[in-house]
């Protein structure tokens, strides 16, 4: 390709190197990147409307399904918004079970994204041994919660599962292995020079640009932002752990690759902690069916970054409202000042580098009616219609189809 | 080098051998579920919290409950099973559901023992 040339190569929202779709439009000139349009949308499966047909209970589980990875984030963040309505005061052992499980989470999700890092650069093996050992935590999370990936341990009031003696030991030794392997494993990420060569100096995201660009969790950390909302605003039992927030000053992919590394050491640390100091008594209390009119927004920091929940009751069985702002929306606006003046074959591992779930991020969809004169946003009625009337269009009977779907289920 | 790739050859694989090899689910396993009709009161507290509609209690009788759990609806969260105050419902470690036809996932219970489902509907 002639070197001073401009074009535009779209990324996207099918591509090899995108583990989802999401539309990136390149502009490029030679290899050089000069700037990136971001497109959200493609994944879009509209949870916080179904969310609000759905009673409280039913909603734990529809929530726990916005995200495969941090599943246990986003229902926790959700029932700590529905209990602060209610007025809840949860048991100190339910509230130090939800940080023991959340921890779990995080190992999980930080082995997983060194494995997806080391296969973006194309070291393999690194993602076979972070895999394995993810294995470990994986069979621990099913052990305590029954299950490996929806844990399905939280309900409004507490959480569903109490805690052995004998799995309480067993969580013990599984993290003495981990601890092992997770040294070595900052061993090879300080040590290993094709993995600080590749890493270093690149998808550069300064001090001040992560600030102005509300950069959340380690991408945030990986930059100096001494940010966590475990430390400023401590939900569940953080309040009585004893940790440290992990901060880097390399501000590149490097960066981000020893704050994870190091975030997984205070891990096993609090992980230690919540089971030593497992206070004793029940792990729910009876919550009610209907919650009292009211609103509350709930911070959790999710392995990506803080994850946000505002829920509004009016009273009823069914939320009116529910909004969720996963972490990753507000880091994907960095990967484009990251990706600026940088090479085309830095994109994969950039983009991997902020440990995006664009599933999680699309939340919202706005539609406008382009062929109208104002061009105005449909409300839900609008759609509705215009949607049966488009179907009608097409020769779509609405009576067989009812019909014929009876029949089948 | 030539050492590890000969050693590689005969080792045994790292995974387990599945079909001939089956892990054991732990305790608390969220899976297939099990429906004793003799507690069953048909409350229906079950049906009214399941977030998926997989579960249908029938009146079949006088005092008689039927229980039908479409598998492939079912998401194995077991809050059926915490909303049941009669314990009529419970988890079991059973993973393997897959099934070649759609219907055989839709399991009826009826059977006084409870145990495995007497007819597949
Ligand atoms: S909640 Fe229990 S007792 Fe009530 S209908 Fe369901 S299975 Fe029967
Ligand atoms: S396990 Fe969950 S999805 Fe399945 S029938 Fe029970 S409540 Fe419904």
């Amino acid at each position: 390709m002639h070197n001073s040339e401009e074009f535009k190569i779209p990324i996207g929202p099918q591509h090899p190197a995108l583990k989802e779709p999401e539309s990136f439009s390149v502009a490029l000139k030679g290899e050089k990147i000069l700037g990136i349009e971001i497109r959200l949308g493609y994944n879009h499966r509209g949870i916080e409307k179904a969310a609000e047909e759905r009673t409280y209970i039913q909603d734990i589980y529809l929530i726990e399904r916005i995200c495969g990875i941090c599943s246990h984030s986003h229902s926790t963040a959700f029932v700590q918004a529905v209990e602060e309505i209610a007025g809840l005061e949860l048991p100190k052992r339910a509230l130090y079970i939800r940080t023991l499980i959340g921890e779990l989470e995080r190992v999980h999700s930080h082995l997983l994204w060194l494995g997806v890092a080391g296969h973006e650069i194309g070291f393999d093996t690194l993602l076979m041994y972070t895999w394995r050992d993810r294995e470990i935590v994986m069979d621990i999370l099913a052990l305590l919660t029954g299950n490996r990936v929806n844990y399905g341990i939280n309900t409004i009031g507490g959480v569903r599962r109490d805690i052995s003696k004998e799995q309480a030991e067993e969580v013990l030794k599984a993290m003495d292995t981990l601890e092992e392997r997770t040294k070595y494993y900052i061993e090879l990420g300080l040590s290993e020079t094709t993995l600080v060569k590749r890493l270093s100096g690149v998808g550069v995201l300064t001090y001040d640009d992560a600030l102005r660009l509300d950069a959340v969790g380690p991408t945030a950390r990986a930059s100096g932002v001494k940010r966590d909302v475990r430390k400023d605003d401590p939900y569940a039992a953080y309040g009585e752990m004893d940790f440290k927030v992990i901060t880097e000053k390399n501000c590149d992919v490097y960066g981000r690759t020893l704050v994870r590394l190091k975030e997984l050491m205070e891990a096993y640390q609090i992980i230690r902690q919540c089971i030593k100091n497992l206070p004793e008594g029940p792990v729910t209390i009876k919550a009610p069916r209907k919650i009292p009119a009211g609103e509350a927004l709930s911070r959790y920091e999710a392995p990506r970054g803080e994850d946000v929940h505002y829920v509004k009751a009016n009273g009823t069985e069914k939320p009116e409202r529910v909004k969720v702002r996963a972490p990753t929306l507000a880091n994907v606006q960095a990967v484009k000042q990251m990706l600026k003046d940088r090479f085309l074959a830095d994109m994969p591992i950039v983009i991997a580098a902020i440990d995006p779930c664009f599933s999680c991020t699309d939340r919202l969809v706005s539609l406008r009616q382009v062929d109208s004169k104002d061009k105005k946003t449909m409300n839900w009625q609008t759609l509705r219609e215009y949607s049966i009337d488009w179907h009608r269009k097409q020769g779509i009977d609405f009576k067989k189809l009812n019909q014929k779907l009876k029949t089948n289920v | 080098m030539i050492r590890e790739v000969l050693r590689s050859i005969f080792k045994k694989p790292a995974t387990n051998l599945y079909p001939a090899q089956k892990l054991v689910m732990p305790e608390k396993f969220r899976g297939k579920l099990k429906f004793n009709p003799v507690k069953c009161i048909g409350c229906k507290m079950c049906m009214r919290d399941c977030p998926t509609g997989a579960i249908t209690i029938n009146k079949v009788g006088e005092k008689k409950f039927e229980a039908v759990i479409d598998l492939g609806k079912c998401i194995y969260c077991a809050q059926c099973v915490d909303s049941c105050l009669k314990k009529a419902l419970e988890a079991t470690r059973e993973v393997e559901l897959a099934q070649q036809d759609i219907k055989k996932l839709k399991v009826t219970y009826s059977d006084e023992s409870g145990n495995e489902p007497p007819k597949e509907a």
